[in-house]
Order: structure tokens, then sequence, then C-alpha cells
């Protein structure tokens, strides 16, 4: 029979390239499943969301992955051309076509509803009432934390008042900024308890990323962006600048503390207050 | 090269000037094309070698760098102002001067008229203008490189407002002002030629050439000029809007209240984010520019290579238009993160989910192809079968990206990195590389050498897996994108040795290239003369066109088209394929 049931001829190219769709499939499966180099240690409450959603695309493109690299590989090691048959004639078949179609439809139909419930509950959820809120300014090539302090109130700020030792423009003499804290590269929150963040840049867009709190949010000039989190293991993190900058932008970064304890975060803020 | 003549009487003789030069004809414009395109590929792919020594070894210190480059490498070591300038230029000139100008301008400049059985472009002139637009705008950008306040460090997306202010860093005055300049014409280049390819394959096909007996890679070319000509105009204009910006004091993409350097800048009443989404309004779209002729001459070359037709034809022409609709409501998901309102963010990852549909099809698609095939596993056959493995894992990744929630974490990092380069880059080379071992025969009269290129096939294959899978796992590791020295961060660091493999790798890929640039030019002079027409055993109209096709392209008569191009091991037939030339009652049908 001329329909190319038999087998192909093996040549070198044949086991080359199913010997390395083989070896890709090996090593992609190790990488995803053993983990060698994975995610940062997870510090926030959202974040673990981020990551179950993750793995469920992870599983569902996987399967994807394995099935059709497999099958290209074992098409190539079983139907080369082997010099007496030719290839089997036949283009169409709706029937296979359309199920093909519904399911892939189907599959990530449910991902996207998966995806978006995990999304609403970050966007779309309600403010929490008792958080930390610190407002944070980026320019290039560093992060400016404002914290309010004890009265729980923004001072006053304005760009004219912008100097070298004043990157925000705080008004010192607004009553409500005396308790202010102004704080460079170096951020403090509670742990167990949310956080507000609102971003503003004063320059060019910068990135506001917390690798290990599954947070990145751009911070655009002329408009202020409100994203919150909750830590929930203290430490020591790092702040990174996702979004290019400039030629600094490698290293824009802050120190991100999550202390064990309110009364350990309000003990720092009192501190850099007294430092201001 | 060697012209022929055969049948031809109408033409005379032109001048060495007028015949490879300023050449009207499409063959000689589509290679002008080619090589220019492929030049580019030299400068782009040169500069990404120097990124991945900086991320390798970031405070390595090398005398010779110093001196070879003194203003990039002060001291032996590189500045952090070069490698942002290295990233955007090798971005812009990946994506432009190379993928959109070697698929679109090159193969589809050779290709349309010889498959859809034309003598030539419906504009011969306006195809000739279009090229010279297009080395004009590669001397503007290549020229970019050498402005002595640097190149210009925005990345190949050009974020505002820092290339809208000049102050944002160096690079972002002359270097800016000449990326935009380049850009435009480019852009202008560009509509030339869609208009122009738009044009000939709806008016200019040979009798019996219907839509559906078109050959995959002119469908392909078909959709990519539709989508060149509603896309390229968006990024002109905003192009132009940023230039006014810089220059003219308008304030399209600056707000008020920007300090650079401690000094308020004037401006008031723009917004950054109306950038973004005029860019990847064309960008989205400019992604399939690139990906669908890709998609096409894979399609083509990996059906006449199986020996077999290619699995539902009729899906492979609808996918593409799916795609091409749908590319231009999915340009949010490059935003997620940017501080556009959320409710945009689901409506997007619905979108891009729906754009993988069609994709999926043409995956299965291309896999029923060679199901049942009986492969010929030349350089050619071996990158269009390249090709799908590249765009399946490129294309899966897509998905963690396109749901907004997951690239919260991903947006921005190496995840991206990866993705983008193995679905619009990688994936896209393999169908260019394979195009140009099946093609070059037909243009140049001679073969590339075999051997050589399989060597070049295996280096690619292994090497871009070696380099681009592993960014995955970096970038889950929160590796960002354009940063010029990942040991800055504590977190990064442990996964430092990754970088160094994937630059290792890189040298090594990049070397394998070399073998290619080396089997091209050799066989241009030297390679082994085709004898033959149909040296493939092809079915597509160029190949009954004489071999380098002459002026005119079929000599006196038009060819005339009795069937699909995918006739290739039809039951009872002597050969196991059948050009579309070879009318139906010849032919005892199933």
């Amino acid at each position: 029979m001329a329909d190319g049931s038999g087998p192909g001829r093996v040549t070198l190219s044949v086991v080359g390239l199913a010997g390395l769709l083989l070896v890709l499939i090996i090593a992609s499966l190790y990488l995803f499943i053993a983990q060698p180099f994975w995610f940062p240690p997870l510090a926030s409450e959202h974040g673990g969301r981020i990551d179950s959603l993750f793995g469920t695309v992870l599983v569902v493109s996987g399967i994807a992955f394995v099935l059709v690299q497999g099958a290209l590989g074992l098409f190539v090691a079983r139907y080369g051309a082997n010099g007496n048959e030719r290839a089997a004639y036949w283009h169409d078949n709706p029937k296979v076509e359309a199920i093909l179609l519904i399911t892939t439809a189907v599959i990530l139909t449910v991902l996207v509803f998966m995806g978006q419930r995990v999304w609403a509950s970050i966007y779309f959820a309600d403010q929490p009432q008792n958080a930390t809120i610190i407002q944070i300014t980026g320019e290039q090539f560093f992060w400016n934390f404002h914290y309010p302090g004890a009265d729980g109130q923004f001072g006053r700020t304005d760009t004219k008042l912008i100097t070298s030792t004043n990157n925000i423009g705080l008004d010192r003499n607004d009553p409500v900024a005396k308790d202010d804290v102004v704080s460079v590269g170096i951020m403090h929150v509670p742990i167990g308890k949310p956080v507000r963040v609102r971003l503003r840049s004063k320059d060019v867009i910068h990135s506001f990323f917390l690798p290990n709190f599954r947070l990145k949010q751009d911070a655009v000039p002329g408009m202020g962006i409100e994203v919150w989190f909750t830590p929930t293991r203290a430490g020591q993190y790092e702040v990174a600048c996702a979004e290019l900058c400039g030629l600094g932008h490698y290293r824009m970064k802050a120190a991100l503390t999550v202390d064990e304890s309110e009364e350990a975060f309000n003990a720092w803020l009192k501190m850099a207050a007294e430092q201001q | 090269m060697s012209e022929s003549h055969t049948g031809e009487h109408v033409h005379h003789e032109l001048g060495f000037w007028r015949k490879y030069v300023f050449s009207t004809d499409h063959k000689i414009i589509g290679i002008q094309y080619l090589i220019t395109a492929m030049s580019m590929a030299v400068v782009g792919g040169t500069l990404s070698m120097l990124m991945r020594y900086q991320l390798a070894w970031p405070s390595m210190i090398s005398p010779t760098l110093g001196k070879l480059m003194p203003d990039a490498f002060a001291g032996g070591v590189m500045k952090p102002e070069f490698y942002v300038s290295l990233v955007t230029m090798h971005g812009t000139i990946m994506v432009f001067f190379l993928f959109t100008a070697v698929l679109t301008g090159g193969f589809g400049n050779f290709l349309i008229p010889l498959q859809i059985g034309a003598r030539d472009m419906a504009f011969p002139f306006l195809n000739a203008l279009s090229y010279w637009v297009f080395l004009l705008s590669c001397i503007v950008i290549f020229s970019a490189l050498f402005v002595t306040t640097g190149a210009p460090l925005g990345g190949w997306t050009s974020y505002a407002p820092l290339s809208a202010i000049p102050a944002a860093g160096p690079g972002q005055g002359t270097g800016v002002t000449l990326w935009i300049t380049a850009i435009a014409l480019f852009t202008a280049s560009g509509l030339m030629g869609g208009l122009n390819y738009i044009t000939t394959i709806l008016t200019m096909r040979t009798r019996g050439m219907s839509m559906m007996r078109l050959p995959l890679t002119q469908w392909s070319l078909l959709i990519t000029a539709i989508l060149a000509l509603l896309a390229f105009p968006v990024l002109l204009a905003a192009g132009i809007l940023l230039m006014f910006d810089r220059m003219g004091g308008t304030s399209f993409f600056v707000p008020a209240g920007i300090i650079m350097n401690q000094m308020p800048i004037e401006h008031s009443g723009g917004h950054p984010l109306l950038w973004q989404h005029l860019f990847w309004f064309f960008g989205h779209p400019e992604v399939y520019i690139v990906v669908l002729p890709a998609m096409g001459m894979a399609s083509d070359i990996l059906s006449t290579f199986c020996r077999k037709p290619i699995f539902s034809y009729r899906m492979m022409v609808y996918s593409m238009i799916a795609i091409a609709v749908l590319s231009f409501v999915v340009w949010g998901h490059h935003m997620f993160v940017s501080g556009m309102n959320p409710f945009l963010g689901s409506v997007f990852t619905l979108t891009t989910l729906l754009i993988a549909v069609p994709s999926a099809i043409k995956t299965f698609n291309w896999l029923g192809t060679v199901w049942g095939a009986r492969i010929r596993f030349t350089a050619a056959g071996l990158f269009a079968i390249g090709f799908v493995s590249m765009f399946v894992s490129g294309g899966l990744s897509g998905i963690f990206l396109g749901t907004s929630a997951a690239d919260i974490q991903l947006q921005d990092t190496y995840f991206v990195v990866a993705h983008f380069h193995l679905v619009m880059a990688i994936a896209p080379l393999f169908a260019a590389f394979g195009g140009l071992y099946f093609w070059f025969p037909k243009m140049f009269g001679r073969f590339m050498n075999e051997t050589l290129g399989r060597i070049h096939f295996w280096l690619t294959f292994i090497g871009v897996y070696c380099v681009f899978f592993p960014m995955h796992i970096i970038g889950i590791g929160g590796q960002m994108r354009r940063i010029y020295d990942p040991t800055q961060y504590m977190f990064l660091v442990p996964q430092q040795p990754v970088n160094v493999f994937i630059s290792i790798a890189a040298f090594i890929l990049g070397a394998g290239q070399l073998i290619f640039l080396f089997n091209f030019l050799f066989s241009i002079f030297a390679g082994k003369r085709v004898l033959e027409r149909n040296p493939w055993h092809a079915t597509t109209l160029e190949w009954t066109a004489p071999t380098p096709p002459g002026h005119g392209n079929f000599g006196e008569e038009l060819p005339v088209v009795y069937r699909w191009p995918f006739d290739y091991s039809v039951p009872g037939e002597k050969e196991d394929f059948i050009p579309q030339t070879v009318p139906a009652t010849v032919v005892a049908k199933q």
C-alpha cells in the first residue's frame, strides 16, 4: 500500500530530530517539575492565588507541549521517506477539526474564567480599611517612600518645593507633615496587615516590582495608581524597577523589611521620624 | 547571476545598473530586500552577543573591548547606557529591519508575482521606491549607533515620557530623533509595499488561480499586507506626535508636573499611556505581520517536503484571517500592569486567549500534515519542521502572559523575553531559513550546500533552545528585562549560572550563523548549478518558470492554473506531485 503505512528509513536526521525533541521534552519536564530555579519565596496573601493559577496554566500548557512536541518527534521518527512508498493522500477531516477547535476553545475559556477570578480578587475587591498607607514616588533611579506618621495624614506636597534634599517636595510647614516620614530606598511594612501603596512617578515610567509578593504596578507620571497587598512573612526583601527607565534602570532598587509585628514597624517609623 | 531569456522577445537588454541596482523587477527588489535585511541581521545579532557578554559577566574588565570601543567600554567595563542602547537597537533592528523586511519585503516581493502567475508587481516603480526608502531607513537607524551622545536607550517600544524628553538620558536626544525618523521612513516604505502586494494578489492572478487555489504563502502575504496597511499608519502618526512633543512644544504624551534632574519640564496635559495604546495598537498586529508570512511559507515548505497535502487548507486560510482580525483587539495585553483600567485587563485576557484558538488550529494542521507523510529531510524541510516546534514552544507561554493575573508577576521579566523570541523571532527565523534554502535555487540558479545547511540547522535548533528555553526559568525567578547587571539583586544572584549558560549557548548559536552566511554568499557564485525548473518536485507556479526566471518571469505565455497547490502523492499518479498547471482531465481523480 502506497499510503505511508510502512516505517520510515532511519537516517541521521530522523534520529537527530526525534531525539532532540525527546531531550527537549525531558529537559522541560525536569525544569518545570524538579524546579531547580523557581519563583522567589512567596510572602504575600494574594500571591498564593497567582502561583496556583500559574500552576494550573502550567499543567494545561505542559500537557499540550508534551503532546504536540512528542507527536512531532514521533511523526519524524515514523514518517521519513523510505524510497518505496508514498505519503498518504488525505487533507481534510471536518469532524476532527471541529472537535479540536471546540476542545481548544473550551479549555481556553475555562482558563480565562479561572484567571479572571484571581484578577478580580486582586483588582476589584474592596480596599481594606485598616491598611498601612504609603505614598511611593519613583524617580531616576530610586524609590521614595512617604509615610503619614502617627497622625495618619499625609503632609502637603508641591513640586515647587522639590530640592536635592526634599525629593518629593514635602511642605514641612504643613502641620500634618510634622510627623511624616520620607525614606529613600528603604521600605518597612508590618506583617499580616494590608498595605495600600499609592504610586507616582516624578519623571518617566517606572514599575514597582516586589518579586516575593507577586506585585507589579507601573508608576506613571501624571497618574496616581493604588494597589494593595498583605505581607505574610517577616524578613528582608528587595524592591525592583521592572520598567526600563533610563541608564540606571538596573540599580533602581530598594530594601523592603516586613516587620514581625505592628510594634516593631511603629518603632522603626518613630526612629525614622526622629531622623528627619 | 545568469540571466535567462527563454521565450522573451519584448524586453530589450538593460545595463548593469538598471538591471541589478535601480531595478523595477520584483525579483531583484526581493533579493535587494533580502540582502539588506540580512546585513541588518548581522548588526542586530552582533549587538545581542555584546548583551549576552554583559549579562553573563557583568563586572568583567576587558582591556581588549576597552581598546576596541573606548566610548562604550570605559576602562574595559561596559557602560550601563551602552547596554540599554544595545537592547534598544537590537530590538528595533530585528523586529523592523530584519523580520518585517525579510519576510514581506524579501520573500513577498520575490514570490508574489511568481506564485500567482504574474509578470511583475502591479506598481513596479512604487515597489522600487519602497525598497529605496527602506534602505534609507536602514542607513538612518544604523547611523544612530554612531551618535556621540549615544544611541537611543528607551527600548524598541520607546515608551514616553522617556522617549519624549531629551533630558531623560543620553541617547534620548539625537538618538531618539534618528530612531523616530528611521521608523517613519520604514512605515512609509511598508505602506508602499503593502498597497502593492494587495493590488497585485487581488488583481493580477493568472487564469485559473482562484483565491482558494493560492499557495498559503500568498494568502499569508495578502493578509499581512492588509495588516500592514492598517497598522503602520498608527505607528507613523504616533511617531510624528512624539516628534512634536520633543521639538514642537506639544504635550501629547507628557503630563504636567514632571521633574527631571530637579528641573521642571514645561509640558502639560499629555498622557504617557496614550503612547502605549498607539504603539501596541500597531505593535500587536506587527507581531502577526512577522508571524503570518512565516506560517504561510512554513506550511508550503512543510507540505512539499512531507510529500503530502497541507492538512485542512480551508482552516489554514480561515485561521489566518481570524488571527488577523483578532490581532487588532489584543493590544492591551501588553499593558496589564501599566495603570490601564483593570476592567480592560479582563477584556484583553479574553481576546488574547481567543486568538490562541486559531493558532492552535494551525498547529494541529501542521501535525496533521506530517502525520502519514514521507518526509524528505532537506535543510529546508528540517527548518520547516523546526518552525512548528518553535511556534508551539513560544505560543504556549503566551497563555501564561495572556492571563492577566499570571502576567502580574511575569510582565517585564525574562519569561516575556523567552516567549516573544521563540514565537515571533525564532519561529519566523526558521521559516525564513527554510525559505532561503528552498527558494535559493530559483533566485540564483544554484543550490545552497545541503551538508552545510543541515549543520546550520542542527546548531541553530540546539542553540536557540539552549538560549531561550532557560530564559523562562530565570524569568519565573524574577529577572527583569533590560537590566544591565542582574547580580545587583540578591534574589537573582543564585540563578546567575543560568545566564552564563545562556550566553555560552548564544555565542555558539551566533557562530553557527556564520556557517549560513558563508554558505549563502559562496553558493551565489559557486553553488551547484540547478539544471531543472523544479528541483524539489514542488507544485506551485514559480517552479514552472525558468531557473532563474527572466524578466517577465514566465516567457511568452503566462501559466494557466487548473488545481490547488497541494497535489502531493495523489494515488494512482506516476509522479508524487502534480503542478498547478496540469489540467484536471489529465489526472484520473479518485
